[in-house]
């Protein structure tokens, strides 16, 4: 294929106004992706009353804003969010677009994917440009799609060699956001938004949101239990040792699974990245997944009765004892030590 | 298939057919008789949350093949949505499979559970599909299946984790989703009004029919197994386990079998490429944009780690070692 484009495109997310972090996430590495291509990076802001999010994009390092502003388009809704970036990924063809892994989308990605025919994967933890040679043919600045796969087990790279749109989203965390030095001059596109009936099919009847209090992502200090610990009660310890370090409390994916702790909690892939300074992994066996979403943290304790748990690769440091003993003498070795 | 007109001329076109008459005509026929049908997307998966020794190869990768097969259990969920809402408002609720021959266990399963019909689609040149070929042959059976308000799908399937395959059908039939639904509150006013997850809360959406809904596991709970199903659906089977059963005999007799097993609603229907209006060159790997480049098994680094003892004297040296590193303290 030749004249492709080397645009990169984020979708930025924004919730009643304000961006959601990950949009800030995927430009910084959206920049990056597009300066390999020697290509543009855009942004596109959907809402109304959001020319100040697409101003904001400048600063993490867009190239140009795309902002399409109306009063029916307050709220995140699938038909005509989609129908939009449809339309406009009909007609500039970006190369990559990337959409965070929240819940909008997730929802939103899939149906884009659709209707333009390109290639999406979900959840990536790492994307990159690259040339491939697949099955004898080589392609130049493909963007690898990098994830977790089969509970695990291995690491994905996933290219879609032969259309002209890549599209990949990636969870809250996982990238790094970067405020640039010297942000380009702001330049915002401004598209009209006409509505058609299709749009309104799924109307809003209500909506509740919650501050959340819990904020993993800038908690310095993480106690996390995993299905190890058996049970909900025994899943109190991660509680107590929290409570007594000052830190906050998160689970893997099985424990969430297993009813000990609740979603928001999670940690790994398909939960929050973290980066805390200290992440004390109880009962957890460290599947890739979960090590995704914590390996980078600054120093990690692993307390595990498996000595071949693969967690232990990633701890700084390993206590190999059950959680009902070791937590209790750390708790009071604690207290000892600093109060 | 009348209501597949839209579909391959949008992308060009830029316009938007998302409901084509005849479509239409049917579904207003059922408002009237206050039924609600529902086809309900299920996936039997690789049970990858349950690795045992079994299905390590000695390089310590993994051997899929031996890992038990299992119904995807939010599709479970899902199915329950589905009956909960034929329980309410009357209605019948289908089944529908893509996978391999194997794959007709979870549809039994789901007759067990109360489902009216069940098809099993499968054809070797479905094989090897990413989520938008997946997606497109579903979306082709969905139209042949036809007559539906509803349908259900699990949010997303526990070996991919995609969640893409809910929209992209619902975009390829060109009707509106929801996602992550919690909960059908009610129909009423030929819209459905559902409770769905978002990000730090909870919306209500309302939506016109059809709708395709993923739906998440905290949901509902599955009902169990109904006894009576299960000794009345237990010998379901599909035409190619019957082709099994007569193995070397004639035709004919397949044929005879066929219709006795369909009188008797023990006919798991199969739906291949031969059954539905669906172009080749979008099933399949063909059909499939992404492809896999390269998997590495996950080996581990082997990284050292500080060995600390269980005892107070061993985590008392730990405790003062992260003070010096300023985290605690």
């Amino acid at each position: 294929m030749n004249n492709l484009s080397k645009d990169v495109w984020v979708f930025i997310e924004q919730r009643e106004g304000k961006p959601a972090d990950v949009s800030f996430e995927l430009l910084s590495k959206g920049r990056k992706l597009a300066d390999n291509m020697a290509g543009n990076l855009k942004a596109v802001v959907i809402g109304h009353e959001v020319k100040n999010i697409a101003v904001e994009t400048f600063n993490y390092g867009a190239d140009e804003a795309i902002l399409v502003d109306s009063p029916e388009l307050k709220n995140f809704l699938t038909l005509s969010y989609s129908r939009i970036i449809n339309e406009l990924v009909i007609e500039h063809q970006p190369r990559v677009v990337l959409f965070g892994a929240t819940v909008f989308g997730r929802d939103l990605a899939p149906r884009v994917a659709s209707f333009t025919k390109s290639g999406l994967t979900a959840d990536c933890t790492d994307l990159k440009i690259s040339n491939v040679n697949y099955l004898g043919k080589d392609y130049s600045d493909l963007l690898l799609q990098i994830r977790p796969a089969f509970g695990g087990n291995i690491i994905a790279t996933i290219i879609s060699p032969d259309v002209p749109t890549q599209m990949a989203t990636v969870r809250e965390g996982v990238m790094e956001m970067i405020k640039v030095e010297n942000p380009k001059a702001v330049k915002i596109t401004e598209i009209k938004y006409t509505p058609v009936d299709v749009d309104k099919l799924v109307e809003i009847v209500e909506q509740h949101r919650e501050e959340s209090k819990i904020n993993l992502k800038g908690a310095p200090i993480i106690v996390a239990g995993g299905y190890g610990l058996g049970s909900k009660e025994n899943f109190k310890l991660i509680h107590d040792l929290a409570h007594t370090i000052g830190g906050e409390v998160a689970g893997s994916r099985a424990a969430v699974d297993a009813g000990f702790i609740t979603p928001e909690r999670q940690v790994g892939q398909t939960g929050v990245t973290v980066r805390p300074k200290l992440y004390i992994a109880v009962g957890i066996s460290g599947a890739i997944q979960h090590r995704a979403g914590m390996q980078e943290s600054n120093k990690i304790i692993a307390i595990n009765n498996d000595p071949d748990a693969p967690i232990f690769e990633v701890a700084h440091y390993g206590i190999l004892g059950d959680a009902a003993e070791v937590i209790p003498l750390f708790i009071e070795a604690y207290k000892q030590k600093l109060k | 298939m009348e209501t597949g007109i839209a579909q391959n001329k949008v992308a060009e076109s830029l316009t938007f057919f998302y409901f084509c008459p005849p479509f239409n005509e049917k579904i207003s026929r059922n408002i009237e008789e206050l039924m609600y049908n529902s086809i309900v997307l299920v996936k039997q998966v690789p049970d990858t949350a349950n690795i045992s020794g079994k299905v390590m190869r000695d390089d310590g990768t993994v051997n899929r093949s031996k890992l038990p097969a299992i119904f995807n259990f939010e599709d479970k969920v899902a199915l329950e949505l589905a009956l909960q809402v034929k329980d309410k408002f009357g209605g019948k609720v289908t089944a529908v499979t893509m996978g391999p021959q194997r794959a007709s266990d979870i549809l039994r399963e789901c007759l067990y559970l109360g489902a009216d019909d069940v098809y099993l689609i499968s054809d070797r040149k479905f094989a090897g599909a990413d989520t938008l070929a997946t997606s497109y042959v579903l979306s082709e059976a969905i139209k042949k299946i036809g007559d539906y308000h509803f349908i259900f799908a699990g949010r997303q399937a526990i070996d991919g984790d995609t969640a893409q395959v809910g929209p992209q059908t619902a975009e390829k039939l060109g009707i509106p989703q929801i996602t992550y639904a919690e909960q059908v509150l009610d129909i009423k006013d030929e819209r459905v009004i559902v409770r769905r997850r978002i990000d730090g809360g909870y919306e209500i959406l309302k939506s016109t029919f059809p709708v395709l809904i993923t739906v998440i596991k905290d949901a509902t709970e599955p009902r169990p197994f109904q006894l009576k199903r299960v000794m009345a659906y237990k010998n379901a089977k599909s035409i190619i386990d019957l082709e099994k059963v007569v193995d070397g005999n004639s035709l004919l007799y397949i044929d005879k079998l066929v219709h006795e097993y369909k009188e008797k609603s023990l006919l798991i229907n199969t739906l291949t490429t031969d059954d539905l209006n669906v172009d080749a060159e979008r099933c399949g790997i063909k059909g499939s944009p992404t492809k896999v480049h390269k998997i590495e098994s996950v080996v581990l680094a082997g990284g050292s780690h500080t060995k600390i003892e269980p005892t107070k004297a061993g985590l008392g040296s730990l405790i003062d070692q992260l003070t010096q590193d300023h985290i605690f303290g």
